[in-house]
């Protein structure tokens, strides 16, 4: 693929045409904020916490979704975009009932680590406290409502690598909610392999292993890496 | 069917009209429907057979005929004399209005609306040139009047570069909201490769309180397939689709019944007008999802897929439906285009500014004596609209502000009702020219309330897809109902604007970019109303309650369920 140069925080920096900005970004070791994304998964653009300034566009773009071009100049630090980044992760604790002190997560949890490394110690909105439900039905996973961001890593990681689609989302805005097959309980879904991908692909503790109390619900980041891997070898065949 | 067909067919219809005595016409849009025009017609239609008079005289149900607020409206059209519209008519006033032309009287009892009202010479109609003066059920009144002639045109005289060079020249900029210039898009969908293309009209149409592209589809649907049908052959594509909202039964309708004659008549179909380009086109129907008249949401919700916006680029005209290109047009765009076609970019160019050519339909609303649709050229004053035109303000009352551009637009108060209306001015004075929707309030009006009701709408479409609009629309609702209930602390405006920025700079979509507007716009010309409320606990305007007890700040409370100790997270 032919080699592109791009300026990103005053340094000029070469990539490959059809990478993303954050793929270059990543690539040449800029750590960047990021939820929704996930590798090995496609992307989505919805927690906007990838934003860099992109020279002549009005708005801050999100790394994850936005095409690498040749020439383009890029800022991922700034006043302006850490405020925006602040602000975010505060209406992503408001939206839910996040209280970390009793969360199968705590200390495990990724939004809990992007709130700590921007110094969010407290949220200045409005909680909105939705009164929402856990599904334990499952045998052996558990889903509880109030931590979930909506990221829709379960939902592409069922789709996309497990291939059965068992999650998916109903509602819109503040009352979308994962779903699985057309609303069923977890137990009663047709399509659930219970392979455990998106438990281990959740960043919250909103898909937990049943049986785990605070704190101890870890998930493993190289899971979908080694299936993937493991896929290209093609390890598991004949 | 080829050209000389087509004229044949016109000469016909025309023939047909003018051995008529008189013909009457009945608006049948939806305004005039929920007013009873339906009995009116039937009234009419009974009284012409029981007196025989079928052969001379002809009651016709047609659209949208403008002051939809006095209606239902009756139009007569007797033969070499002018036009008289009736306005409130009744079943028993339409009888009398009948038996009048027959006898060549005016009727007693029933009012003409004068035929030099402002309410029609100030206007000028090119995309509701038939609308109200045609059945839009009979392809042969839409063909009497030069239909499909521009298509005709532009099959057997012009290449599909000529097209896109003349709407380019005509300066016709999309009718949806950005009015992007529609000549750029056609030629990046013409150039764009691809086995397959599309062309799309978007006819989702979910500002509250708009019906412009309604009224057009009800009212003269030929006009948009004819459009569509240009737009396919400029960019070479062999199908379209028409995303109607699924409110609009009767657009729906009228449009499928359209399609079927177009294609009985060739030409829609195979092979259109004896020519080598074929198009066909179908309907989707929306289920009233505000986002998916978006582009990119409407779309995925035409491949059946949920309606959420998907980030650009690449553009539609670049990859769309199916991957292929897809030039996506708003009705009222597409309804233009056989006017360019047919009378040439010059004409339109012509008229309006000179960056904003031709004319523009609004839906004029609230608090206005004559409310309903008109047709303006671009760069008519806000006061000519309201005072000229809408006949003022009704029971005496003061202009106060118009919101213009729905829910992504903003208001526009009394010290600029001299704004030209045109894309550059309106956004000089921080609205939008949206897709047309003017909301005319008076005194009463209290604008954080109107602010709170333009956000409520937003956050209530939010698709939810992105943070700052799903949960920010939440979080600024919260803190207007804070302010509009008499509860807010100061500390909240600025809570408020910040919010306003976020939302406006990070949203995925349109419309978390454009929801914070109406609060931005009323905080910029009525920001001493924000602070009457929070910091004298009155409504001006005297419409909000406030409540008797304040409310601690949100952010006494949040610090009670602080996140985690930083430094302890592994
Ligand atoms: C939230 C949102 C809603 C929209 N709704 C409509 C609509 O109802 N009708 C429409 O034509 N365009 C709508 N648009 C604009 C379309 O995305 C698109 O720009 C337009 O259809 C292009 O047509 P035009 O170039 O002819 O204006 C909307 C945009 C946003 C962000
Ligand atoms: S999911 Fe994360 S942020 Fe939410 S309560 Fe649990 S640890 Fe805290
Ligand atoms: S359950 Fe977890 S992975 Fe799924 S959307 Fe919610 S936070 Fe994301
Ligand atoms: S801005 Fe709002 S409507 Fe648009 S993608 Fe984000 S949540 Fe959905
Ligand atoms: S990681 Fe880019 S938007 Fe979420
Ligand atoms: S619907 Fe009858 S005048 Fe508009």
């Amino acid at each position: 693929m032919p080699v592109i140069t791009l300026t990103i925080d005053d340094e000029l920096i070469s990539g490959r045409e059809g990478e993303t900005l954050l793929q270059v970004i990543k690539e040449h070791g800029i750590s960047l904020p990021t939820l929704c994304h996930m590798e090995g998964l496609s992307e989505r653009g919805g927690c906007r916490l990838c934003i860099v300034e992109v020279a002549g566009s009005p708005r801050p773009l999100p790394a994850c979704t936005t095409p690498a071009r040749e020439g383009m100049v890029v800022r991922t630090r700034s006043e302006r975009l850490e405020n925006y980044r602040r602000m975010l992760v505060e209406l992503m604790l408001a939206e839910r009932n996040h209280y970390c002190a009793v969360c199968v997560s705590i200390g495990h949890c990724e939004l809990q680590r992007v709130a700590a490394e921007m110094g969010v110690d407290h949220v200045r909105y409005e909680y909105l406290s939705p009164k929402l439900t856990m599904d334990l039905s499952h045998e052996r996973f558990g889903l509880d409502h109030n931590r979930c961001i909506l990221c829709t890593r379960c939902v592409r990681v069922c789709d996309e690598i497990e291939g059965v689609h068992t999650w998916d989302i109903s509602g819109r805005g503040v009352k979308s909610r994962i779903i699985a097959d057309l609303n069923r309980s977890w137990r009663e879904s047709g399509t659930c392999t219970s392979c455990g991908k998106c438990v281990q692909v959740c960043p919250t503790g909103a898909l937990f292993l049943k049986g785990a109390v605070v704190g101890e619900m870890v998930k493993d980041p190289t899971m979908l890496a080694r299936v993937l891997e493991g896929r290209e070898k093609k390890e598991w065949e004949g | 069917m080829n050209p000389a067909d087509l004229h044949a067919m016109a000469r016909e219809e025309q023939a047909r009209q003018e051995a008529l005595r008189c013909r009457i016409m009945v608006c049948a849009g939806t305004p005039c429907l929920s007013a009873g025009a339906l009995a009116v017609l039937d009234a009419l239609r009974q009284a012409v057979e029981e007196s025989r008079l079928d052969a001379e005289i002809e009651a016709v149900s047609t659209g949208c005929m403008g002051p939809c607020s006095r209606g239902p409206l009756v139009k007569v059209a007797v033969q070499g004399k002018p036009e008289i519209v009736y306005e409130r008519v009744t079943p028993e006033l339409a009888r009398q209005i009948l038996y009048s032309v027959v006898k060549g009287r005016r009727p007693p009892t029933a009012s003409p609306l004068p035929p030099d009202h402002p309410y029609f010479t100030r206007q000028m109609k090119i995309v509701l040139a038939n609308c109200g003066s045609i059945d839009p059920e009979r392809i042969e009144e839409y063909v009497a009047t030069g239909g499909y002639d521009a298509l005709a045109h532009a099959l057997h005289e012009m290449t599909p570069e000529d097209v896109c060079r003349e709407i380019s020249a005509s300066g016709l900029r999309g009718r949806g909201g950005a009015g992007y210039p529609a000549g750029v898009k056609w030629n990046l969908a013409r150039k764009a490769p691809g086995e397959r293309k599309y062309v799309v009209a978007n006819g989702d149409e979910g500002d509250p309180g708009a019906y412009m592209d309604r009224s057009v589809m009800e009212s003269d649907p030929h006009r948009i397939l004819e459009g569509m049908a240009i737009a396919g052959y400029a960019i070479g594509a062999d199908q379209g689709y028409i995303y109607v909202r699924g409110e609009y039964y009767l657009a729906g309708r009228r449009l499928e019944a359209a399609i079927r004659d177009a294609e009985r008549k060739g030409l829609l179909g195979s092979r259109v007008l004896g020519s080598n380009f074929s198009f066909r086109i179908d309907i989707r129907t929306g289920a009233g999802a505000f986002v998916c008249g978006e582009e990119t949401s409407l779309m995925a919700s035409i491949m059946g897929r949920r309606g959420q916006p998907w980030h650009r680029p690449p553009y539609p005209a670049q990859r769309g439906l199916w991957g292929c290109p897809t030039l996506i047009n708003n009705v009222e765009t597409l309804a233009t285009v056989p006017a360019i076609i047919g009378r040439g970019a010059t004409w339109y160019a012509g008229i309006g500014s000179t960056r904003s050519p031709g004319t523009k339909v609004y839906a004029l609303a609230g608090q206005v004596e004559t409310a309903g649709l008109i047709e303006v050229p671009m760069g008519t004053t806000l006061r000519e609209v309201v005072f000229d035109i809408g006949g003022g303000i009704p029971g005496g009352k003061r202009f106060k502000a118009a919101q213009s551009g729905g829910p992504s637009g903003g208001c526009i108060p009394a010290e600029h009702l001299d704004t030209p209306l045109d894309y550059e001015s309106m956004e000089r004075i921080g609205t939008i020219m949206g897709s047309g929707g003017l909301i005319i309030m008076d005194e009463t009006s209290c604008m954080p309330d109107v602010a709170s009701f333009f956000l409520d709408f937003c956050r209530d479409e939010s698709c939810g897809k992105c943070i700052p609009c799903r949960v920010g629309s939440m979080e600024m609702h919260r803190l207007l109902r804070r302010i509009t209930s008499g509860t807010a602390w100061p500390d909240d405006l600025r809570r408020l604007e910040e919010l306003c920025d976020l939302m406006g700079a990070t949203s995925l979509c349109g419309l978390g970019q454009t929801a914070p507007n109406p609060v931005v716009s009323t905080l910029r010309y009525f920001r001493h109303e924000y602070e009457a409320h929070i910091r004298e606990r009155r409504c001006p305007a005297g419409r909000c309650t406030m409540a008797a007890e304040q409310e601690p700040g949100p952010g006494g409370k949040a610090l009670l369920h602080a996140v985690g100790v930083p430094g302890e997270v592994g």
